[in-house]
């Protein structure tokens, strides 16, 4: 079980997590994040498979994977 | 049971070794510098005397490098200290500034000598006079002391220590090549000054050492107590310049200190810093027809020849004169109330500086009521007593 | 948020100022990584100059100094000669260091001191507005090369190694692993480390420097343009060797050599 977060007040909406997550789990959405671009959205993230480049790719700390795969 | 084991000894050192003596005195563990001309026996002494007392020392790729490494090791928990001369000091400035912005309690020693430029590097001068109080950008509070005795090289030295730490600023000994270089009978002590830790917290910045926990940041651009820039907000940022210039200018009473001489009955005072302040006593004493005792005449003539090729001989009577002088020992913040309170009976003041007369615009506008004689002098030498009392005298002479 | 940011970051401070896409957050991150794996946090501070890479370490939970531009070496050092059991991180851009700080890089490598500095090399002035940098490529147009750059760029990691930086690495944005590992490595190395991450300014620098300016596509460049170094391995033509280049446990360290210098003289045990 996967729980991916994305903190609207961090993200800055720069899509680097679309390209970084190697199952393709980031699309974009129409929600906007606090800096006022648009922000992406996990989708289909029983997918993942914790490998958090997300996290460290993301430069605004935005994501967060909770999980219990190693 | 108390000590009271007399820990002074008397010693005679050069100027430059009695500044490096009072530094470790006053706890100072960490110096950092670059060789400069007419400041270089302080570094040199450093090397060694620091690797002794168990503190740590760096010659620098520059003097730039110095002054940043000095402030890195303060917040480390070291007492640090540099010194330097004319050129040196320009290259120091930017470091003073961050020095004054985050209120780090720093020690930088300029030797002064002539400018600009590489100017007279085996001269002195007292040029530097405005550069110590105004030299780095921007609006800052900063303290400067002058010596002029070897004694107070290192009597100044230990006070710029408590100074710093006491009201958390650099603090700039602003000594030249004559008291540098001289050599004097000083007493010193061994051993390390306890110092005491001020109740009072004069600085706005954070003001905790590294490595405490505190998770101090220090930060060059304006900044709130916990160090969050603010160099973005008009309102903040004016209210932080007003505190750290006012933490110096609000408590001028604690800092500032003059010495005067002969002026209870004085007619005429000779409003003198740093090396000047020397033939300036001299020019009273010989009014006055005071013996001086500190010197022997026949060592005395040597050094006279040796200084200037000629010994000066004073045939004219002066004895009319009633001339006293007073003698600024923090130049910056300007001790205007002491000052004011010394000359009170004065009409007549006159300000002898090694420079083209930057510190007597300041003595006019706190003595606007009196006649103020600036009496600059450039080149190199220093003002002979002879020459101060026949300036004195032609102006007296021209007054009646 | 992320729980390592939680962890490491003051949080109060964010956003950060840094523009989207830019990568000192991922430097950022790979630096709360290597601080997280050694459990060293206590025992690190950090020091940085001027620039957008010098605000990286400003958000840390850490002892921290922004200093002046092209400075922050030199506070490192006075710094670690006044706690030197500590380890002191120096965050600074290819302007801080290589153009404005040159003389202190060149004497701390020198030493050999025993400093991890991480030097965000993003190829351009980000702070200012775009203006060329010690690191620009030739021909790249910037808003004081408007005819192309004709400065032959710098090569920091080169620079260092032929001074004698005991331990010095390369790598990009795009090797966020690879790069927490180098910095981990540069910790508790003893001696001076030297870590040039190749990063992205898509804002200032973008199309005129990269040919991109989605940061995406900048960082996947760096994948392609670059080739890892391997000792002995012949250099491919036209691409940057990434990897470590150096890693010299057997050169003595500034204090060290202080030390001992000292012992042998009989001044200290």
């Amino acid at each position: 079980m996967t729980v991916i977060t994305i903190d609207k007040a961090c993200c800055k909406g720069c899509n680097i997590c679309l390209t970084a997550c190697p199952k393709k789990i980031f699309v974009k959405s129409k929600k906007r994040n606090n800096y006022g671009t648009a922000m992406p959205e996990a989708k289909d993230p029983e997918n993942c498979i914790q490998c958090r480049m997300c996290e460290r790719l993301c430069p605004d700390g935005a994501i967060d994977v909770e999980g219990d795969k190693q | 049971m108390e000590k009271t084991k007399d820990t002074s000894e008397q010693v005679v050192l050069q100027g430059n070794e009695a500044c490096t003596k009072g530094a470790l005195y006053a706890g100072c563990r960490f110096f950092a510098g670059y060789p400069i001309t007419p400041s270089t026996e302080i570094i040199e002494m450093m090397s060694g005397e620091m690797q002794k007392a168990g503190g740590a020392f760096i010659q620098m790729e520059d003097e730039i490098g110095s002054a940043c490494a000095i402030i890195g090791a303060r917040w480390g928990g070291s007492k640090a200290m540099t010194a330097t001369s004319g050129p040196g000091y320009t290259l120091m400035q930017e470091a003073i500034g961050f020095a004054a912005v985050t209120e780090t309690p720093i020690v930088i020693v300029n030797v002064q000598r002539g400018g600009p430029s590489t100017g007279q590097p085996t001269l002195s001068s007292q040029q530097d006079i405005y550069q110590a109080r105004y030299g780095s950008h921007g609006d800052y509070g900063i303290i400067v002391l002058a010596p002029s005795s070897v004694q107070e090289m290192y009597d100044f030295t230990v006070r710029a220590f408590e100074l710093a730490e006491q009201f958390r600023t650099p603090v700039i000994l602003l000594a030249d090549e004559v008291v540098g270089h001289m050599r004097e009978k000083i007493t010193i002590h061994k051993g390390v000054q306890s110092f005491q830790k001020p109740k009072q917290k004069y600085s706005v910045s954070p003001s905790v050492d590294f490595f405490k926990g505190n998770h101090t940041t220090v930060e060059g651009q304006l900044h709130d107590e916990l160090g969050r820039r603010i160099g973005h907000l008009a309102d903040r940022s004016g209210e932080f310049i007003e505190q750290i210039t006012r933490k110096i200018d609000d408590h001028v009473d604690m800092i500032a200190d003059i010495s005067t001489y002969c002026m209870e009955d004085a007619d005429v005072a000779i409003v003198a810093y740093g090396s000047v302040a020397r033939p300036s006593l001299n020019a009273v004493k010989k009014a006055r027809g005071i013996k001086d005792d500190r010197i022997l005449p026949k060592f005395r003539m040597v050094t006279d020849l040796f200084r200037r090729g000629v010994t000066e001989t004073i045939k004219t009577d002066y004895s009319h004169l009633k001339v006293g002088l007073v003698k600024i020992n923090t130049v910056w913040p300007f001790p205007e109330k002491l000052l004011r309170q010394a000359t009170e009976h004065v009409q007549m003041v006159i300000v002898p500086e090694m420079n083209v007369g930057k510190y007597c615009r300041e003595v006019e506008r706190v003595l606007s009521d009196k006649k103020v004689i600036p009496m600059p002098k450039c080149g190199g030498n220093i003002h002979t007593p002879k020459e101060l009392l026949d300036e004195i005298l032609e102006e007296v002479g021209v007054d009646e | 948020m992320n729980k390592l940011y939680q962890k490491y970051i003051k949080t109060e401070s964010l956003p950060t100022l840094f523009c989207p896409g830019c990568g000192n957050g991922i430097v950022q991150y790979a630096a709360i990584e290597a601080f997280d794996k050694l459990g060293i946090a206590d025992d690190v501070a950090c020091v940085s100059g001027i620039g957008c890479s010098s605000w990286i370490p400003c958000y840390f939970e850490l002892d921290v100094i922004h200093t002046m531009h092209g400075r922050a070496i030199a506070f490192a050092e006075g710094l670690k000669l006044a706690q030197p059991k500590k380890k002191i991180m120096v965050f600074t851009g290819d302007g801080d260091c290589l153009a404005i700080g040159g003389n202190h890089l060149l004497h701390a490598a020198a030493r050999n001191i025993d400093l991890t500095v991480v030097m965000v090399n993003n190829y351009i002035y980000g702070m200012t507005g775009g203006q060329k940098s010690p690191t620009t490529p030739m021909g790249s147009k910037t808003k004081t090369s408007p005819f192309g750059c004709y400065d032959e760029p710098l090569n920091g990691c080169k620079l260092v190694m032929a001074l004698g930086a005991s331990h010095v690495a390369r790598w990009t944005t795009a090797h966020p692993v690879q790069l927490a590992k180098a910095i981990e490595d540069g910790l508790e190395h003893k001696g001076f480390s030297f870590i040039e991450v190749l990063s992205q300014c898509p804002v200032q620098a973008g199309k005129n420097v990269y040919g991109e300016k989605d940061p995406a596509k900048i960082m996947e460049g760096y994948k392609e343009c670059t080739y890892r170094y391997r000792e002995g391995e012949p250099p491919v033509e036209g691409k940057i060797p990434i990897g470590t280049f150096r890693k010299d446990e057997t050169a003595t360290e500034y204090l060290e050599r202080v030390e001992a210098r000292l012992a042998s003289e009989g001044i200290r045990k």
